[in-house]
């Protein structure tokens, strides 16, 4: 067995950290607060979760200093996985209040059109693109839990990056890897056992084993 | 495709999941924890915790059972009963829940919805109305009037026109009790799911009334619910979260296989 993996939380003031807290020490992590930069010292990965809209988000983390170390990080190629808004702010921009995002992947995060309902709450299926060990241990079409209005839409420029995708209303972009930078539009923390088994992975994949 | 949802609803009092129609015949239902682990692992979709007692000393306990169960039950956990303002929001937020539901301080001060909608997104916000059948029609037109306090004192405020306005008000969710149904085993009001339903875009939860399989299909279809609510016939163990699910997957509707 090997050592618990440091993973940084980043906490900019936005959601329920408790739950992905718990959510990562179940499956073997070591989490805690990253609220400032020097926070992200030690960590082998880092976890931006969030829910709500991007612009006071961005606002926030700028406020920390955290948006060019969290830049930073993902251009020296090390672990990140992003949840929910984590994976809207990846992208360049968000239509939803305009503000300009990390621009990490190319393509704008839209609201979800023609939805029966809005925000798009609850256990919906996550259709896999192509196989990948994120998703190792998980059915190819397994049902995530959601929680929003809004999610990235990739230029043909990222579309390398699409894992899976999910229906509602219209089809979206329900998780992105490239190299070691991930991305989910569902609540790993709050998907029961497939999402815990996400969480697996990705701390396997950020700690370069596998996941038994 | 998005599934419909199946939650047990944990009534809570002095720290313990209590059964019965609301506020009378209590009976000890078990460790709220506990239970919620075992619903979980059953295949509930999300839980709900309702602080019936909601008093100053209940709170304290109620935060330490959401942040017990956060640890063991990885679904989404929504806390409601008593909660007034945004910062006892934030503290059960805090403690490990996902959604707080408002009810009675939101029909005394509409605002606490914008507030705590501003304050933490809408998807955080749950408006629970509670609605009664009136003898006779509301000014309005209206045949539902929304009550508060478990239910115990009318408002003369019409609940159609009250679930449009919370929504426009930031509610992410709205969790519909009939109060005339609830704890009468004789189905869900869906006549007040479709008037409601029909007229807000947020996901409509229904609850009050639940005795079988059937009520919960007919919530989904004829009440247009996207999830269905219910406590005494889990608790009494008359259904199984995965005999409902059966009985609407047979019923072609989409659900989440346990």
């Amino acid at each position: 067995m090997s050592a618990p993996l440091p993973v940084a939380v980043v906490d900019y003031g936005a959601g329920n950290l408790v739950s992905i807290e718990q959510a990562l020490v179940h499956v073997g992590a070591r989490p805690w607060r990253a609220r400032r930069p020097e926070h992200l010292a030690g960590a082998a990965a880092i976890v931006v979760p969030g829910v709500g809209a991007a612009g006071p988000a961005m606002r926030r983390l700028e406020r920390s200093g955290l948006v060019d170390p969290i830049r930073r990080w993902i251009a020296d190629g090390r672990p990140y996985l992003g949840i929910c808004l984590g994976l809207q702010l990846l992208f360049e921009a968000s239509d939803e209040d305009g503000s300009t995002t990390l621009g990490v992947l190319s393509g704008r995060s839209r609201r979800l059109a023609g939805a029966p309902t809005l925000p798009h709450i609850g256990w919906n299926q996550v259709v896999r693109r192509r196989r990948h060990r994120l998703f190792d241990g998980i059915a190819a079409d397994a049902d995530l839990y959601f929680v929003h209005s809004y999610a990235g839409r990739p230029e043909p420029a990222a579309e390398d990056a699409i894992l899976a995708e999910t229906e509602h209303g219209e089809t979206f972009v329900s998780a992105v890897a490239l190299a070691s930078l991930f991305g989910v539009q569902f609540h790993p923390e709050r998907s029961g056992v497939d999402g815990l088994r996400l969480l697996a992975n990705f701390v396997a994949l950020a700690g370069g084993r596998r996941a038994d | 495709m998005l599934r419909r949802r199946v939650i047990p609803c944990l009534d809570v009092d002095r720290g313990r999941v209590v059964k019965g129609t609301r506020f009378v015949d209590l009976v000890d239902a078990g460790d709220p924890p506990e239970l919620a682990a075992r619903y979980a692992a059953e295949g509930a979709d999300e839980l709900v915790f309702l602080d019936i007692g909601a008093s100053p000393e209940g709170r304290a306990t109620l935060l330490d059972i959401v942040e017990r169960t956060a640890r063991r039950a990885f679904i989404p956990l929504t806390v409601g009963g008593g909660v007034r303002s945004v910062p006892e929001m934030r503290a059960v937020l805090r403690a490990g829940a996902d959604k707080v539901s408002l009810n009675t301080a939101a029909v005394a001060d509409p605002g606490l919805v914008t507030r705590c909608a501003r304050s933490f997104g809408s998807q955080a916000v749950v408006v629970a109305i509670d609605a009664r059948r009136r003898p006779a029609e509301l000014p309005s037109g209206e045949g539902w009037e929304v009550v508060v306090r478990g239910g115990r004192e009318p408002t003369g405020r019409a609940a159609v026109a009250w679930a449009v306005e919370a929504v426009e008000r930031g509610a992410g969710e709205l969790l519909v009790t009939s109060i005339d149904r609830d704890g009468t085993r004789s189905g869900y009001d869906v006549a007040l799911l479709r008037a409601i339903s029909s007229r807000v875009s947020v996901p409509v939860i229904a609850s009050g009334g639940a005795a079988g399989p059937n009520d919960f299909v007919a919530a989904v279809r004829e009440g247009g619910a996207d999830a269905v609510l219910a406590a005494s016939i889990f608790h009494r163990r008359t259904y199984s979260i995965a005999q409902v699910k059966a009985a609407m997957a047979a019923a072609g509707l989409s659900i989440r296989a346990a």
